[in-house]
C-alpha cells in the first residue's frame, strides 16, 4: 500500500478558489437554503390548516355559548297554577311541581304578550325555566313577572341579522319581527351558562354539553385508572424482569399489533365481553372506559418501554454499586427518569382515547342521555359521541351547538395535555 | 494477524500452567480471596481460572490490554455480573471467608460491602447532598437527619470534594465538571462505609489534572478500604498500587508486587506488554 501511494506522480495541491470549486459551493449553500425552506414551508402550511380550524370553529362555535332570550310576561297570581307558595315547602313539592301544568301556561303567556304567533317566538322547552323559577323562588306564584326565557330556533336565526335574509319569505318576516322585537328591548342575545350545564335535548335551544363533558370526564378516569398503572406495570416487567424466551416474544408481538388494532375492534371486544359476559350495564362509563383502557393500555406499555429503555445503564450501574435492591433501582431511578417518556406515551393514548367515537357507539353510549351521569354505572355519553349526534340533527339550530362543542372537547383536550406536559416537565431530568 | 495467532498459542501453553502461589498477602491482612474462577457469556468464556489474594492494607491494580477480562473479574467480586443474564461465574471467591457466591449470601448487603466506582462517572441526576444521601438512607446508616449530614460532609471530605462543592449541596451532581462528579462517586461509594472499593478505570475519561486529584485520593484512601483498581494505563498503576496483577485473555499471567511486576517481570508476556510490545 505505501510503496503504491509513493509511486504514484507527485500530487497536485487541490485548487480550492477554481471555477467548478466555487460553483460547488454555491450550490451547496443554495440547497441548504432551499432545504430550510422547504421545512419552513410545511410548518406554514400546518399551522394554517391549525389557524383556519380554530378560526372557524371559534368563529361558528362562540354563537353557541349564548342565547336568545325573549321577555315573558307571566301572570303567575291569575294563572291555571293553582299552588300556594306554602304548599311548596312540603315534601312532595317535586310532585306538586310536576303535576302543575307550565307549558300551558308558558303558551298563554306567549299568546298574550305576542298575540298568535306568540307561540312560535317561545321555545318549545321554556316552560321548564318557568318551572325552575318558581322552584327556587316560590312567592313568584303570588305576582306577574317579567321572565327572560329561550326564544325559538327561528328567532334566533333572525337574530343574526342580514346573514340569514333571502333564503325564505317566513325567514325573511322574522327578521323582521325580530328588529321589532329588539326596538322593544323584548329580545336580547346573552351569554348563557346554559350549554355548559345542561345535557342534551332535542330543542337546540335547550342543549348543554355538560352531560357530555361529565361522561367524558368518568370515561377518562376509568381508563386513566385502569391504563397507566397496568401499562406502566406491564412494561416494567416486560423490561426488567421477563425472562427472553418465545412467550415474551409472543406477548410483545401482540402488545405491538393490538396497539395497531383498529378502535372498533375494541368496541365489538366491549359489547362482548363487558356487557355480554359481565353484564355491565349499557351505555355506561365503566364500559366506556374498560373498553378505551384496553385500546389505550398497549401505547402506554410501548411508550413505557422505550422510556425504560432509553434510561441510561450507568445509573443502573450505579444503584446497584452501592447496594439498591433491584426494586429500589426501580423506583428510585429508572422510573423517575422514564416517568416523562410514559407521561408522552399516556397522552398519546389518554387524547385518542378522549376523541374516540367508534368503539362507544357499539357499547351503547350513543344514546340519547338528557340527564347529565351521576356515577360510573349511569347512563352517558361522551363528547366526540355528542358532536356525532348533534352533527347528525336536522334542526340548523344544531349547527352552532355542535361547533361550541368541538370547542369545549378541544379544551378539554387541551386541559388534559396540559396538565400531562406540566407534570412531565415537573420530572424531566437532565443527566 | 501472525502475531495474535502466536499470542492465542502462548495462551493455549500456558492454560495448565499453575498459577505462582507464593502468600503473597499476609494471612491477617487477607481480605478477598479468588480461587479457579471462571467466567463465561454465554459458551464464551472470558475468565480462565484466575485465583488472586486480595489485602486490605494495600491498592492491588488489575493491567492488561483491552478485553483481557480485567473489568469482567473485577465485576465479579462484589457480583455486578448478575445483571448480566448470560455470564455465568465458576469457582470460588470469598470475602472475609465467606462464599461470595453462596445462595445464603445477600448480594445487596455484599455490595455495599463492597463498594464500586465506574469508568464514567454516573452520578445521580439527583443534587449532590442526594447523591452521597442515597445509600446510608437505603441501607438504613442514619437514625437521624443531622447523622446523615454527618456522613455526607464525612464522605465529601474523605473524597476531596467538600470544599469545593459545601456551598452548593443542592445543585445537580451532573453539573459538576467530569473530575469532581467521579470524587462524587467515590463519595457515593465510600458513604456507606465499605470494606473493598472497587475501582473500574476510573481516570478514562478524565483530564491529566483531574487524574491527579483522583490518584492523589486513592493514596489517600489506601489502607482505610481494600482498593482494588483497573487501569490501561501502567504507570498509574505503577504511581498508586502496591500490588499488580496483569491479565491477559482472560488468565491471570503474573501478579505481585507492583514494584517487583514492573522492573522485574517473571513471564515474557507480562514483560512483553509493560514495555510496550502490544497492548
Amino acid at each position: 500500500m505505501n510503496t503504491a501511494i509513493a509511486s504514484s506522480t507527485a500530487r497536485q495541491p487541490t485548487d480550492w478558489n477554481a471555477g467548478p470549486m466555487q460553483r460547488r459551493i454555491r450550490a451547496r449553500y443554495r440547497a441548504e437554503k432551499r432545504f430550510r425552506f422547504y421545512g419552513l414551508f410545511a410548518v406554514l402550511l400546518s399551522a394554517g390548516f391549525l389557524a383556519f380550524l380554530l378560526v372557524t370553529m371559534v368563529s361558528s362555535g362562540a354563537r353557541g355559548f349564548t342565547q336568545t332570550q325573549i321577555a315573558l310576561p307571566v301572570n303567575f297570581a291569575g294563572s291555571d297554577i293553582f299552588l300556594e307558595p306554602s304548599q311548596l315547602e312540603g315534601e312532595d313539592r317535586d310532585q306538586l311541581l310536576a303535576q302543575a301544568d307550565f307549558q300551558g301556561l308558558a303558551q298563554q303567556s306567549a299568546i298574550a304578550a305576542y298575540g298568535e304567533e306568540g307561540l312560535d317566538l317561545l321555545s318549545n322547552g321554556a316552560w321548564v325555566l318557568l318551572r325552575d323559577a318558581i322552584s327556587a323562588d316560590p312567592t313568584l306564584l303570588t305576582r306577574n313577572e317579567t321572565l327572560w326565557v329561550p326564544a325559538s330556533t327561528e328567532v334566533d336565526f333572525a337574530a343574526r341579522g342580514d346573514s340569514g335574509a333571502g333564503q325564505s319569505e317566513e325567514r325573511d318576516a322574522m327578521i323582521v319581527r325580530y328588529a321589532e322585537l329588539d326596538a322593544a328591548d323584548q329580545v336580547r342575545r346573552t351569554l348563557s351558562w346554559n350549554f355548559l350545564t345542561l345535557a342534551d335535548s332535542s330543542d337546540p335551544t335547550l342543549v348543554g354539553i355538560w352531560g357530555a363533558l361529565k361522561g367524558s370526564l368518568l370515561t377518562m378516569t376509568i381508563t386513566l385508572l385502569l391504563a397507566f398503572p397496568i401499562g406502566v406495570l406491564t412494561a416494567v416487567y416486560l423490561e426488567e424482569y421477563a425472562p427472553e424466551n418465545r412467550w415474551t416474544d409472543i406477548i410483545e408481538v401482540s402488545i405491538n399489533n393490538l396497539a395497531a388494532v383498529p378502535s372498533i375492534i375494541f368496541g365489538l371486544l366491549g359489547l362482548a365481553v363487558f356487557i355480554n359476559v359481565f353484564y355491565l350495564p349499557r351505555s355506561a362509563a365503566i364500559v366506556g372506559g374498560l373498553t378505551l383502557a384496553l385500546m389505550t393500555m398497549p401505547v402506554i406499555v410501548i411508550a413505557g418501554r422505550n422510556a425504560i429503555k432509553s434510561v441510561p445503564p450507568s445509573i443502573r450501574d450505579a444503584a446497584l454499586g452501592i447496594g439498591a435492591s433491584p426494586v429500589q433501582v426501580l423506583t428510585h431511578h429508572v422510573l423517575p427518569l422514564s416517568l416523562p417518556g410514559i407521561l408522552t406515551g399516556t397522552i398519546i393514548g389518554m387524547s385518542r382515547a378522549l376523541g374516540e367515537t367508534a368503539p362507544l357507539l357499539l357499547i351503547g353510549m350513543r344514546a340519547f342521555v338528557a340527564t347529565p351521569p351521576s356515577g360510573f354505572t349511569d347512563p352517558a355519553t361522551v363528547l366526540p359521541v355528542q358532536i356525532f349526534l348533534w352533527s347528525d340533527e336536522l334542526d340548523p339550530g344544531f349547527v352552532e351547538k355542535t361547533s361550541a362543542a368541538i370547542i369545549v372537547l378541544l379544551l378539554f383536550l387541551l386541559a388534559m395535555n396540559g396538565i400531562a406536559i406540566w407534570l412531565r416537565n415537573k420530572y424531566e431530568q437532565r443527566w | 494477524m501472525n502475531n495474535v495467532g502466536d499470542m492465542m498459542n502462548d495462551a493455549m501453553d500456558t492454560h495448565a500452567e499453575p498459577i505462582a502461589d507464593a502468600p503473597l498477602v499476609a494471612p491477617d491482612t487477607l481480605k478477598m480471596t479468588a480461587r479457579n474462577v471462571d467466567v463465561y457469556y454465554g459458551a464464551k468464556q472470558a475468565i480462565d481460572n484466575v485465583s488472586i489474594d486480595i489485602g486490605m492494607e494495600n491498592v492491588t491494580a488489575f493491567i492488561g490490554p483491552s478485553g483481557c477480562g480485567k473489568s469482567t473479574f473485577l465485576r465479579c467480586l462484589n457480583r455486578m455480573n448478575d445483571t448480566i443474564p448470560i455470564a455465568r461465574v465458576t469457582g470460588q471467591i470469598e470475602l472475609d471467608e465467606n462464599d461470595i457466591y453462596d445462595p445464603s449470601m445477600d448480594v445487596v448487603q455484599l455490595r455495599a460491602r463492597v463498594g464500586m466506582v465506574f469508568q464514567k462517572p454516573n452520578p445521580f441526576p439527583k443534587s449532590i447532598f442526594e447523591n452521597v444521601a442515597y445509600g446510608p438512607r437505603i441501607h438504613g446508616l442514619a437514625t437521624s437527619k443531622s447523622e446523615l449530614d454527618q456522613i455526607v460532609e464525612k464522605s465529601l471530605i474523605r473524597a476531596g470534594l467538600f470544599e469545593e462543592v459545601k456551598d452548593r449541596l443542592n445543585d445537580s451532581g451532573t453539573a459538576l465538571s467530569g473530575g469532581q462528579q467521579q470524587r462524587l462517586c467515590i463519595a457515593r461509594a465510600i458513604a456507606v462505609d465499605p470494606e473493598v472499593i472497587l475501582m473500574d478505570e476510573p481516570c478514562s475519561a478524565l483530564d491529566p489534572i483531574a487524574t491527579a486529584k483522583i490518584e492523589e485520593l486513592i493514596n489517600d484512601l489506601r489502607g482505610k478500604y481494600a482498593i482494588v483498581i483497573v487501569t490501561h494505563n501502567m504507570q498509574q498503576a505503577a504511581r498508586v498500587s502496591q500490588r499488580t496483577a496483569f491479565f491477559h485473555l482472560g488468565t491471570l499471567v503474573e501478579y505481585g508486587e507492583t514494584s517487583d511486576l514492573f522492573t522485574n517481570p517473571s513471564k515474557d508476556r507480562t514483560k512483553d506488554y509493560i514495555t510496550g510490545r502490544y497492548g
